[in-house]
C-alpha cells in the first residue's frame, strides 16, 4: 500500500506540473461544452424554398403567403421558370423548389383537383423528410381553407341545398392529444449536453491514460519501474487512479456548467450518476491501458486511440439514434462502453431513472471493463 | 535539392517503418466509411411503443391493426393501466405510449369525435416529434377512411420528388462528412506530432545546426503525410463507389484537386500546432481534444449550420472541413463543375496559404 501511495504522489506531481497539458485537459473540454450544445440543433427551421408561380392567381399567391408565414420556410426566390428554381436547389441556395402550375386555380375549381410539384434536396435526409412533411401539412391546411371559402361562395350562390350537403359530409373524427414527457418544451440541449459531456470525458480519460504509459516507455523511465520491486498491478493501479480522479473532476465541472448554462438538472440521484461513472471510467481506463500495451510510441498510441474514439463518437448514439441502425451495427455498438454510459446519462439526467432501470447497461459496462482490464494486465509485460 | 530528397526519403522511411501507425492510418478510413456508410441513418423506424386500451372495441382494434401494420412502430407491450407507463419510460423500454380512453368507439359513433392520447418520451425531442407526426398521419388515414369514398372537392395533390437521394439513405450525407472529418483529423494529428517529436527526442537540435534550410525540414515532414492522405482519398472514393453506390458524378480531377488543397490546409494546421506545442502529448491533445468535436459539429454533416446561433456560424466559417464538405457534396453527389465551387475552393486556398505563412514565420530556428 505504501508503494502505491508513493506512486500516486509521483503521478499527481507529474500531471499537475505540466501546465500546458492541464490547461488543455480541463479547459478544452469545458469550452467545448459551453459552445457546442447550441450547435447540435436538429429542429428544422428556415428551410429555403424557391417558388415558381406559373398561375399568378389569388389562390396561388395566398398559398405562397401561407407557406412563408408558417415560420418553417423562408422564401429564397420567386421565379417564373421552374428550371431556375431547380438550379437554385442544385447550388444549395434553396433546399426545396415548389412549382404552382399554370391554371392551378381554374383547374381546382373546374376539375376539383390539381397537382403541385415539389422537388426536395434529399442529401440531408432529416431535413428533406421534415421539410416535405411541413409543406404537406401546410398544403392540407390551405386545402381546408379554400374549401371553406369556395364552399361558402357556392352556398350563397345556390342557397339551401349546398348547406345541407356540408351537414351530411361531416364525418366522425378521431383526434390526437399528444403530450411530451421529460422534456415538454422539446429543448435539444437537454438531450445533447449529457452526451457531449460523456464524449469529452471519454476522449480525455481513455487517451490520456494510454499516452501516459507510453510516454514512460518512450522516454525509457518504464525500465526503471520494471527493474524495481513494484508489482505489476500496483503500477497499473497507480497509473489509473490519477485519471479516474481527473475524470471525476471534469465530469463534475461539466455537470455544473450544464446546470448553469443549459439548465440541465439531473432528475435522478447523484449516487446513481457517479456510481455509473466510476464503472464507466474503469472500463475506459482498461481500454487506455490495453492500447498502451500494444503501442511502442506515443504516435502509435495516438493513432489507436483516435481510431476508437472517433468510432465511439459517431456510433454511440450521440448524434444519430442507435435504434435506427441495422441489427449487426447495433450488436457492434453494444460492445462500446460509451453507448451504454450515454444511455445511462440521458436516462438518469432527464428521466430520473434509478439503479434498477439501468442494471442492463451497468452489467454490460462491468463485463466489458473486466474483459478489457484482464486483457490489458495479461498483455502487459514487465520485461520490455 | 538533393539534400531535400534525401530528407524526404528519410521521413518516408520513418513513416513506413512504423507498421502499427501505418495500419491505423489506412484502416481508419476504410473502417469508418464502411461502418458509417452502412450503419448511420437519421431515419426513425420501428419505434417501441406501449398500448393502453381501456375501450377494447371494434374501432380501437382497427386502429391498433393500422399501427401494427406500419413499419414506424413496434408494439412492445399492451399495458393494463397507465401506472406502469412511467416505469417503462424510465427503463427506456418504450419511446411512446398510446392510450385509448374507455368508450372510445361509442364516443366516436355517437358524438362524432373521440380523442386518443399520445405520450412521447421527449428526452430526445427530434424522435418524439417525428414519431408523434407518424402517429398523427396514421390517424389521419383512418379519418379519411371514415369519411368514406365521398370524393373531397378541390383536392390539391402535392407531388414530392426527392432529388439526389430518393431513398433518403444516410450514406450520401455521411460519406462526404466522414471524408472531411477523417482527412482533416488524420492530417492534423500526424503533422502535429512530427516536429514536436524531433524536439522531444532532441534530434531537432542536430537538424537546426546542420546547413539544412528550415523550410526543407517542414517540406520533408509534410511530404509523407500528404502522400498517405492522397492514397486514403482514393481508397475512400473507390470504397464508396463499390460498397455504397456513391460514384463521383462530377469531374474526378476537380475533386482530387480540391481534396489536395484541403489536405494541405489540414497539414498546415497540424504544422502550426506542432510549432507551438512543447511536448508530443500537448500537440496530440490539442489536435484531438481541440479539434475532433468542433470538426464533427461544425462541418455541417450532423447538424445544419444555418440553424446555429450567430457566433457558431461565424466560427464554422473558420473550419476548413466545412468548405470541403460543400465541395464534395456538389462535385461528388450532384455532379457540378468548377463554376459552382470556385468560391469554396478559393476560401480553402486562402486558408492554406495563410496558415502555411503563419507557420513558417513562427518556426523557430533556435531551441531556446
Amino acid at each position: 500500500m505504501k508503494t502505491l501511495r508513493f506512486l500516486l504522489e509521483k503521478e499527481f506531481r507529474q500531471l499537475l506540473r505540466n501546465r500546458q497539458l492541464m490547461r488543455t485537459l480541463l479547459l478544452a473540454p469545458l469550452i467545448q461544452l459551453i459552445l457546442l450544445p447550441t450547435a447540435a440543433d436538429y429542429s428544422v427551421k428556415n428551410i429555403a424554398i424557391a417558388v415558381t408561380d406559373n398561375d399568378h392567381s389569388t389562390t396561388s399567391r395566398r398559398l405562397i403567403e401561407k407557406i412563408v408565414s408558417s415560420g418553417y420556410f423562408k422564401l429564397a426566390a420567386y421565379t417564373d421558370a421552374y428550371p431556375q428554381a431547380l438550379t437554385m436547389v442544385e447550388q444549395d441556395k434553396a433546399d426545396l423548389a415548389l412549382q404552382i402550375p399554370a391554371h392551378f386555380e381554374r383547374d381546382l375549381v373546374r376539375e376539383d383537383k390539381k397537382q403541385l410539384f415539389v422537388a426536395i434536396n434529399a442529401i440531408e435526409g432529416t431535413k428533406a423528410n421534415l421539410g416535405g412533411a411541413y409543406l404537406r401539412s401546410i398544403v392540407v391546411d390551405f386545402n381546408d381553407d379554400i374549401r371553406v371559402q369556395f364552399g361558402a361562395m357556392t352556398t350563397t350562390l345556390q342557397g339551401g341545398p349546398a348547406a345541407a350537403t356540408t351537414e351530411q359530409t361531416d364525418p366522425p373524427q378521431v383526434s390526437v392529444a399528444s403530450s411530451n414527457w421529460y422534456n415538454p418544451y422539446l429543448k435539444f440541449p437537454l438531450y445533447m449536453v449529457p452526451a457531449i459531456l460523456v464524449t469529452l470525458v471519454t476522449a480525455m480519460v481513455a487517451m490520456q491514460s494510454a499516452f501516459n504509459i507510453v510516454q514512460e516507455k518512450e522516454s525509457g523511465t518504464i525500465e526503471q519501474i520494471n527493474v524495481s520491486p513494484i508489482r505489476k498491478h500496483i503500477f497499473i493501479i497507480g497509473k489509473m487512479i490519477p485519471f479516474l480522479v481527473l475524470g471525476l473532476v471534469l465530469f463534475t465541472m461539466g455537470l455544473i456548467v450544464g446546470r448553469i448554462l443549459y439548465g440541465v438538472k439531473p432528475l435522478g440521484s447523484l449516487l446513481t450518476l457517479y456510481g455509473s461513472l466510476i464503472i464507466y471510467l474503469f472500463a475506459m481506463l482498461g481500454l487506455g491501458l490495453l492500447l498502451a500495451t500494444y503501442s511502442g510510441t506515443q504516435q502509435q498510441a495516438m493513432s489507436l486511440s483516435f481510431f476508437f474514439i472517433n468510432i465511439f463518437n459517431m456510433m454511440s448514439g450521440v448524434f444519430t439514434a442507435v435504434d435506427s441502425m441495422p441489427g449487426w451495427a447495433q450488436a457492434i455498438v453494444s460492445t462500446f462502453p460509451p453507448s451504454h454510459f450515454i444511455r445511462i446519462m440521458r436516462m438518469v439526467v432527464l428521466k430520473g431513472s434509478g439503479f434498477g432501470d439501468i442494471k442492463y447497461e451497468l452489467a454490460w459496462m462491468v463485463g466489458i471493463g473486466i474483459v478489457l482490464n484482464t486483457w490489458a494486465v495479461l498483455n502487459y509485460r514487465k520485461t520490455a | 535539392m538533393k539534400q531535400l530528397f534525401t530528407f524526404i526519403r528519410k521521413e518516408f522511411l520513418h513513416v513506413f517503418r512504423d507498421r502499427k501507425t501505418l495500419l491505423m492510418l489506412f484502416g481508419l478510413p476504410i473502417a469508418q466509411i464502411v461502418l458509417f456508410g452502412f450503419a448511420l441513418s437519421n431515419e426513425i423506424k420501428d419505434s417501441r411503443i406501449a398500448l393502453v386500451d381501456y375501450s377494447k372495441d371494434a374501432v380501437t382494434t382497427k386502429l391498433i391493426g393500422k399501427i401494427e401494420a406500419s413499419h414506424y412502430f413496434d408494439i412492445r407491450r399492451s399495458l393494463a393501466s397507465g401506472d406502469q407507463l412511467n416505469a417503462a419510460f424510465k427503463r427506456g423500454d418504450i419511446k411512446m405510449a398510446v392510450i385509448f380512453p374507455a368508450n372510445f368507439g361509442d364516443d366516436l359513433i355517437h358524438t362524432g369525435k373521440a380523442t386518443v392520447q399520445v405520450i412521447a418520451d421527449a428526452s430526445d425531442p427530434n424522435q418524439a416529434t417525428t414519431i408523434t407526426n407518424y402517429f398523427q398521419s396514421i390517424v389521419a388515414d383512418y379519418n379519411a377512411e371514415l369519411a368514406g369514398d365521398a370524393q373531397q372537392p378541390m383536392q390539391i395533390m402535392p407531388e414530392m420528388q426527392m432529388l439526389y437521394n430518393p431513398e433518403l439513405r444516410g450514406a450520401p450525407n455521411f460519406v462526404p462528412g466522414v471524408m472531411a472529418l477523417v482527412l482533416m483529423l488524420v492530417c492534423t494529428m500526424m503533422t502535429s506530432v512530427a516536429i514536436v517529436r524531433e524536439k522531444e527526442l532532441g534530434t531537432m537540435e542536430i537538424l537546426l545546426v546542420s546547413p539544412f534550410k528550415p523550410i526543407y525540414i517542414i517540406i520533408s515532414k509534410l511530404a509523407p503525410n500528404l502522400l498517405i492522405s492522397i492514397v486514403n482519398l482514393f481508397i475512400i472514393l473507390v470504397l464508396s463507389d463499390i460498397f455504397l453506390d456513391l460514384p463521383v458524378r462530377g469531374s474526378v480531377l476537380l475533386l482530387v484537386f480540391c481534396s489536395i488543397l484541403f489536405i494541405m490546409t489540414s497539414l498546415s494546421i497540424g504544422l502550426l500546432l506542432s510549432i507551438n506545442a512543447k511536448t508530443q502529448q500537448a500537440a496530440m491533445m490539442g489536435s484531438l481534444m481541440g479539434m475532433m468535436l468542433p470538426t464533427m459539429l461544425l462541418t455541417g454533416f450532423l447538424f445544419p449550420i444555418e440553424n446555429m446561433p450567430l457566433f457558431l456560424r461565424v466560427l464554422a466559417n473558420l473550419v476548413p472541413s466545412r468548405w470541403y464538405f460543400i465541395i464534395v457534396k456538389r462535385v461528388m453527389l450532384k455532379g457540378l463543375g468548377f463554376a459552382d465551387v470556385w468560391k469554396e475552393t478559393s476560401i480553402l486556398a486562402g486558408m492554406c496559404v495563410l496558415l502555411f505563412a503563419i507557420s513558417l514565420r513562427n518556426f523557430k530556428i533556435r531551441l531556446q
